[in-house]
């Protein structure tokens, strides 16, 4: 009955989503303000009503109800509660369901904290996104329904897909959900702001923090994909540049164009027309991501099933959004006012820049992705477009970013002084260099890639440190002055600092990969085997029994100079429902860098076929992802205030007037 | 494309089931070679993977391809005969880099033009913000006349 229920909710869900992509429309077009406030409504309901329908699916996989398909195919009786939860997006459908519950909260986010926005933009804002939602709602109600019921009921269901049954699963889709789709409300700002024809300064200051909250979750839903890669894949690999993650990579390039456009539009009135050009971007290449995840023109573990009814509903709504926003984009954009000049030498002739060199970084991304498909389909030719294609030309342009960066960050507005600004970052200019050709001469010739990045890595992170000290402390001042001075900085200021040093980290956690070592050995228990600076022994080679699996662990130390440093035990599980076996590697983290075990089955005479890493400094790459989201998160709260902020004076001025009435 | 899917899949789970990517017994005695191996396969894809290369991959075929590379090495042939030579059996498909050929010549020049269009489109606009604004015709400076006059008599 629930699952019913859930069923019944989606379908009003489309229902109301087709009335909030009409009615404020109409209401915007003929001035009526009921008709506008519409808009609202229907984003709250159709939010609520998408939630009901999501935890009416979750109960069913959470109580194991078999009797519904899509647990009976992704949930067994004996997964650990936690997998049965996330089993719930752990499959198409479910997963589709989410997209839309994500969707559909941040139209309700709109709704009810947009009070302060011009009645219509809003309006049209919350149209389109009413829009997107229907056409996904209906994908959902007509090719992949998570209700569709199995009659007789199975005695057991067939299990979460192994791979997938890792507290990852739990944390990865949710978050990078979050980033895709929160940039749709760009999008629909972007649309809202075509529709009407008129875009300004405050356009931007509405719409960052949205991009702000989207490019902050995209940026940890990339590093939690990419380190749970690292550690189910079994080899220490961190990013393969597999066109499921480049799906995730283009509308994160995009998105961190549009959150540095934005500014420029913000602070200057200027680039308005690209900044809305990258908003429809960065949405439309959440949707090719869908699209290539889900349609199942890509084999991989993100792709759970292939139907190609499905495929091509993705691809018309994918035609219908990208096709239709680039239109409105080429017929109204030209009615958009351009904004000032500015000098070359300036923060925002710098941000030009940036966003020059992410969009080429971004058009790589997408070629390389996009090139072999349709080579294929046009000459007939395969060809395979991997990691060392892109490290040429995405992960140079990159790097040279990184070399920009801290100038960008360090220069003022209008007319910048780039000499004086070359003095400011001389201590980490000189810095980075020292590192540079230190590696160089400790290396004594090798790869230079590494190297440079380390440089560039230190340079980046001492240079957001030095703009602060400038803006902070000037020879003389005492602390407490100091202190009130770094207090007195906006809050946006700190969070631009904190990600570009979060960019810094990062790649210094890349650099580093240059440095580490490995040792591939067949293991004998007793034996140590050395990698890096520790040795490595095995104790014991055993099998131990999980809820729905089995293992083969061998318990292994690390010690260093004799001494114990950490104790790791990496596994083969084997699980029985699906005949799969993954590999649960070994890792110790060992102050920032990694010790990382993966083991084969054992040999019948007891050796153990084993690949042992020492990655020195690698949790840095992830760290460093943590810091630019923090970053993010913190430009955010600074926004915030100024979001509400005409309602809240309102009210105020209001209450105001009402106190002074009184006699 | 159904029966290659799925085989495709079978392969998967064939390599999920198998022991290790580079096994111990595959390793060569002389360092530098096994380095030369090492490179050269982290150049290749696993074909029957989702975006490995060989040196990554557990499928046995990658395992195979390790094998005949290193047997190769060891014969004396150069990384670019041994490359050379896996080419002409499976194709450019076994590049993880894509030679450089008039059917890939858009892929490699993406970022170049990339850079080049926006280049442009930034003088573009450069040039057309400098464009002085335009002197006021006569109308338009009795106008104004008007509207100063309107301002003083207020």
């Amino acid at each position: 009955m629930i699952v019913e229920i859930g069923h019944f909710a989606l379908i009003l869900a489309l229902a109301v989503a087709l009335i909030q992509a009409s009615a404020p429309l109409i209401g915007v077009r003929r001035g009526d303000r009921a008709l506008m406030g519409v808009g609202s409504s229907a984003a709250l309901a159709q939010f609520a009503l998408v939630a009901l329908s999501f935890a009416a699916l979750a109960r069913a996989h959470l109580t194991s109800d078999f009797s519904v398909l899509n647990v009976a195919e992704n949930s067994h009786s004996a997964v650990p509660t936690i997998y049965k939860f996330s089993g719930v997006w752990g499959n198409h459908e479910g997963s589709m369901l989410l997209w839309v519950l994500i969707l559909a909260t941040f139209g309700a986010l709109v709704a009810a904290f947009g009070r302060g926005l011009p009645a219509r933009l809003r309006a049209d804002a919350l149209a389109v996104q009413g829009l997107v939602g229907a056409a996904f709602l209906a994908f959902i109600l007509l090719t992949s329904n998570p209700f569709e019921r199995l009659s007789p009921a199975p005695f057991d269901g067939r299990d979460l897909n192994p791979v997938l049954q890792d507290p990852g699963l739990a944390i990865h889709p949710p978050l990078l959900y979050l980033g895709y789709v929160g940039f749709s409300i760009v999008f629909s700002f972007a649309a809202a702001a075509l529709i009407e024809g008129r875009i300004d300064a405050a356009w931007a200051r509405f719409v960052r923090p949205f991009a702000l909250i989207a490019w902050s979750f995209l940026t940890l839903g990339v590093a939690m994909g990419s380190y749970w890669a690292y550690y189910t894949l079994g080899w220490g690999g961190f990013w393969f540049w597999d066109p499921v993650e480049n799906a995730s990579l283009m509308p994160w390039l995009a998105g961190t164009a549009f959150v540095h456009s934005a500014a420029v539009m913000e602070k200057r009135d200027a680039l308005k027309v690209w900044t809305i050009f990258l908003a429809i971007l960065a949405f439309s290449f959440s949707l090719l991501g869908t699209f290539l995840v889900r349609s199942g023109v890509l084999t991989s573990v993100h792709a759970f099933a292939s139907d190609p009814r499905r495929g091509v509903f993705i691809l018309l709504i994918l035609a219908f959004f990208i096709a239709g926003s680039l239109a409105l984009f080429a017929w109204r954009a030209p009615l958009l006012k351009q904004g000032g000049l500015f000098a070359p030498i300036s923060r925002e002739g710098a941000l030009v820049v940036n966003n020059l060199l992410l969009t080429a970084a971004c058009a790589t991304v997408v070629f390389g992705t996009l090139y072999p498909l349709a080579l294929e389909q046009i000459t007939g030719d395969k060809i395979t477009v991997g990691a060392p294609f892109f490290n040429m030309t995405a992960g140079l342009l990159l790097l040279a970013l990184c070399f920009v960066t801290p100038f960008g960050f360090s220069l003022a507005w209008k007319r910048g002084d780039l000499l004086g600004v070359a003095q400011r970052l001389s201590v980490a200019l000189a810095a980075g260099l020292v590192v540079f050709v230190a590696l160089i001469a400790y290396l004594r010739g090798g790869p230079v890639l590494a190297p440079i990045a380390a440089g560039l890595a230190i340079f980046v992170i001492l240079g957001s440190l030095s703009e602060i000290a400038t803006r902070v402390w000037r020879p003389g001042l005492s602390l407490a002055t100091a202190l009130t001075r770094a207090r007195g900085l906006p809050l946006s200021f700190w969070g631009g600092a904190l990600a570009h040093m979060g960019a810094g980290i990062a790649l210094l956690g890349l650099a580093a990969t240059g440095f580490g070592a490995e040792t591939i050995a067949a293991m004998r228990v007793g034996v140590p085997k050395t990698v890096g600076p520790y040795e490595i022994v095995v104790n014991t080679v055993g099998e131990r029994a999980g809820p729905n699996y089995r293992d083969i662990v061998a318990s292994m130390t690390i010690r260093s100079g004799g001494a114990f440093v950490a104790a790791i035990e990496p596994a083969r599980r084997q699980f029985p429902t699906r005949q799969m076996a993954t590999t649960q590697a070994g890792i110790a983290t060992i102050d920032f860098g990694q010790v990382y075990v993966s083991i084969g089955d054992p040999d019948a005479d007891g050796t153990v076929p084993a690949r042992l890493y020492w990655k020195p400094l690698v949790t840095l790459i992830w760290l460093g992802a943590c810091v630019m989201a923090l970053g993010g998160a913190l430009s955010l709260a600074d926004r915030r205030l100024r979001f509400g902020a005409p309602a809240r004076a309102k009210s105020a001025a209001a209450a105001a007037a009402m106190a002074a009435r009184r006699p | 494309m159904k029966a290659l899917r799925a085989a495709l899949v079978l392969a998967l789970i064939l390599a999920a089931g198998a022991a290790l990517a580079v096994r111990p017994d595959e390793v060569m005695k002389d360092p530098a070679l096994e380095a030369r191996a090492r490179a050269l396969s982290s150049e290749l894809r696993c074909m029957v993977c989702q975006n490995e290369s060989i040196d990554d991959s557990e499928a046995p075929l990658a395992h195979d391809i390790r094998a005949l590379i290193r047997e190769r090495i060891a014969d004396g042939e150069s990384n670019g005969q041994v490359r050379a030579f896996l080419v002409s059996r499976y194709g450019d498909f076994i590049l993880l880099k894509p030679p450089l050929k008039p059917e890939t010549l858009l892929l490699w020049l993406s970022a170049p033009l990339t850079l080049a269009l926006g280049a442009l489109a930034i003088w573009a606009a450069t040039r057309r913000a400098r464009e002085p604004t335009p002197a006021l015709s006569a109308a338009e400076e009795e106008r104004l006349a008007e509207i100063a006059r309107d301002r003083e008599g207020t």
